[in-house]
Formats: C-alpha cells, sequence, structure tokens
C-alpha cells in the first residue's frame, strides 16, 4: 500500500483541486456542504459527480441525474471484473476494498495485466480518496474565493493522465486494436448518447480479439 | 428530503454495488481463458474511451478546446518517458497557458 501511496502522490494536489472544484460547484446547484462531502465519501468517482451537480443545477430532474451519474460509472463493473481473481477473503473485506477502485488507483495498478497489484490499487484508492473528500470540504466550505478551477488547466491534466496511463497499456496489437475501436467507438457516440454511454459502450471494442482466436 | 440529498443517496448505493460487482461476485472463480483474453483488452479499450471523452466531450458535443493541448503536451511527455507527475503538471500547464491566450 506504501508503494501505492507513493505512486499517487503527485495526483494528490489535483485530486484535492477537483475535489474543491466538485464542492464549489455542488454549493452552486443548492447542496448544502455536508450532503456534497458525503456524495465524494460515498460515491467517490469524479465524473459522476460532476454529472449530477450539474444536471440538478442546470433545473434538470433528480432521476435524469441519477441515471446520467450512474451510466458514468457503470464503466466499474467492467473494471472490477479485470481485477476481481487479485480480491480474496472475507466479502466484507472485498466490498470494502473494491469501493477503492477508482480510474486512477485502477489502471496505476496495472489494472487488466499480467502486473496487477492490489496493494497498489489499495494505496492509490486511500490517498485519492483523502484529497478528494478533503478538497471537497475545502470546495464546499470556503471555495467561493478560489475562483474557476478550469483556469488552472485540470481538466487537461486529467485527459493528459489518462493519455499516459493509457500508453502503458499498449502492450501487443492487440490492445493496440481495442484502443484504437474504443475511442472511435466513444467519439461516434458521444453526439448522440448520455454522458456514459459512450465509455460502456466502448467496451465492445474487444470484439476485435474475438475473430483473432 | 431534497432533491440534493436523494441525488446523493441513489448515486451512492449505486455506485457501491457497481464497484462491488467484481471484487464481491467474480472473485475467486477461475476464468476460461477466452474470458481472460477479452478482458485483458477491456482496459486499453475504455483508457482510450476516457482520453476521448475528457479531451473533445462537452457534454453531448465534441469540441476542440484548451485540454487538446494540455493532451498534446501530455503526448510530448510520454514520448520521452517522463514520470506521470511530470506529465499531469504538463498537461495543466498547457491547458492553462492556452486558456488564458485564447
Amino acid at each position: 500500500m506504501r508503494r501505492g501511496a507513493r505512486i499517487a502522490a503527485p495526483l494528490f494536489p489535483a485530486a484535492a483541486a477537483l475535489g474543491a472544484s466538485f464542492g464549489v460547484l455542488a454549493r452552486t446547484a443548492h447542496f448544502d456542504a455536508l450532503a456534497a462531502v458525503v456524495m465524494s465519501a460515498t460515491t467517490f468517482a469524479g465524473s459522476a459527480q460532476v454529472a449530477t451537480v450539474s444536471v440538478l443545477g442546470a433545473g434538470g430532474g433528480v432521476a435524469a441525474a441519477i441515471v446520467a451519474a450512474l451510466l458514468l460509472n457503470a464503466r466499474y463493473a467492467p473494471i472490477g471484473i479485470t481485477v476481481a481473481q487479485a480480491f480474496r477473503g472475507h466479502v466484507l473485506k472485498r466490498f470494502a476494498q473494491s469501493q477503492l477502485v477508482v480510474d486512477e488507483s485502477w489502471a496505476l495498478a496495472g489494472g487488466g495485466t499480467k502486473r496487477f497489484d492490489r496493494r497498489v490499487l489499495l494505496g492509490v484508492g486511500a490517498l485519492l480518496w483523502i484529497a478528494w473528500v478533503g478538497g471537497t470540504a475545502i470546495g464546499a466550505l470556503v471555495g467561493q474565493t478560489i475562483g474557476d478551477p478550469a483556469k488552472f488547466g485540470l481538466d487537461g491534466a486529467f485527459a493528459a493522465l489518462f493519455v499516459a496511463l493509457l500508453a502503458a497499456q499498449l502492450t501487443d496489437r492487440r490492445r493496440m486494436a481495442a484502443a484504437v475501436g474504443g475511442a472511435g467507438i466513444a467519439a461516434a457516440l458521444i453526439p448522440f448518447t448520455a454522458p456514459g454511454i459512450p465509455i460502456i459502450a466502448a467496451t465492445a471494442a474487444v470484439a476485435v480479439g474475438w475473430r483473432r482466436t | 428530503m431534497s432533491a440534493a440529498w436523494i441525488a446523493v443517496i441513489a448515486v451512492g448505493a449505486g455506485t457501491l454495488l457497481l464497484k462491488a460487482v467484481g471484487p464481491v461476485v467474480v472473485s475467486g472463480r477461475r476464468l476460461h481463458s477466452r474470458a481472460a483474453e477479452l478482458l485483458d483488452m477491456v482496459a486499453p479499450a475504455i483508457l482510450a474511451a476516457l482520453v476521448v471523452t475528457e479531451t473533445f466531450a462537452s457534454g453531448r458535443s465534441l469540441v476542440l478546446d484548451a485540454r487538446l493541448a494540455g493532451v498534446a503536451a501530455g503526448l510530448v511527455a510520454v514520448f520521452f518517458r517522463a514520470p506521470l507527475w511530470l506529465v499531469v503538471v504538463v498537461g495543466a500547464l498547457a491547458t492553462a497557458l492556452v486558456r488564458l491566450v485564447s
């Protein structure tokens, strides 16, 4: 776990800043500070939380907000399955540990590869959880004075992070084909489906490996 | 109960279950080798989709904005085998710079 925490340390300020921006956004969407912090502690998934408060803030219904968020998080079912073999022990222990699975902790721990290390995932996940929940609390309580986080380029930083994580995954031609297919499916669906669907649908790109074996 | 709290509870409970599917339900079972091969490709497919959505998506539109500069700078950093933290810093700086001047 300590190795995971060390790997995640450079992401700590970015995650805390994004958490703060979520806290600010939540307040503008009429969440009280406690609701924002509870959401970060339990949902612990940036894009879904931002989607929830954006839909509610824009006057969308609560059902639409919930569906949008859960569609965004539906990817955690296949993501969790790729690392399921590494989780052992009592069902409650596995349940608790599974909550530390986020995109970054899964990818940094080598999720979906043979060198996957569950302890790295737990270390990264725990550190990011602290940053995320702490950042949310700061943003929700004093955030209005910080200003718009987009001007610090945090959104671009996370896009760059996913590029680096993807590059590490491209170890053979089949995985490259899956990446190209996944990117194509996502780009094609973004204009036509609710946010979240393009990412789930991208998993269909594994079909390229079906006929190659 | 306010709409905010209903959303917090529903999204929280749903996400808890989604994250638990793999480690709780699938754990310990031996996977068919064919299934393992397919799962091997899920990670690059999802990460590539995340790159596309985080770079180009704005709601339901595809847009070109400052994030693209962050991704381009990140790509250069990856090409020169920069550590992950540097990729993130370079990505943030490039995005913020382009946003500042545009």
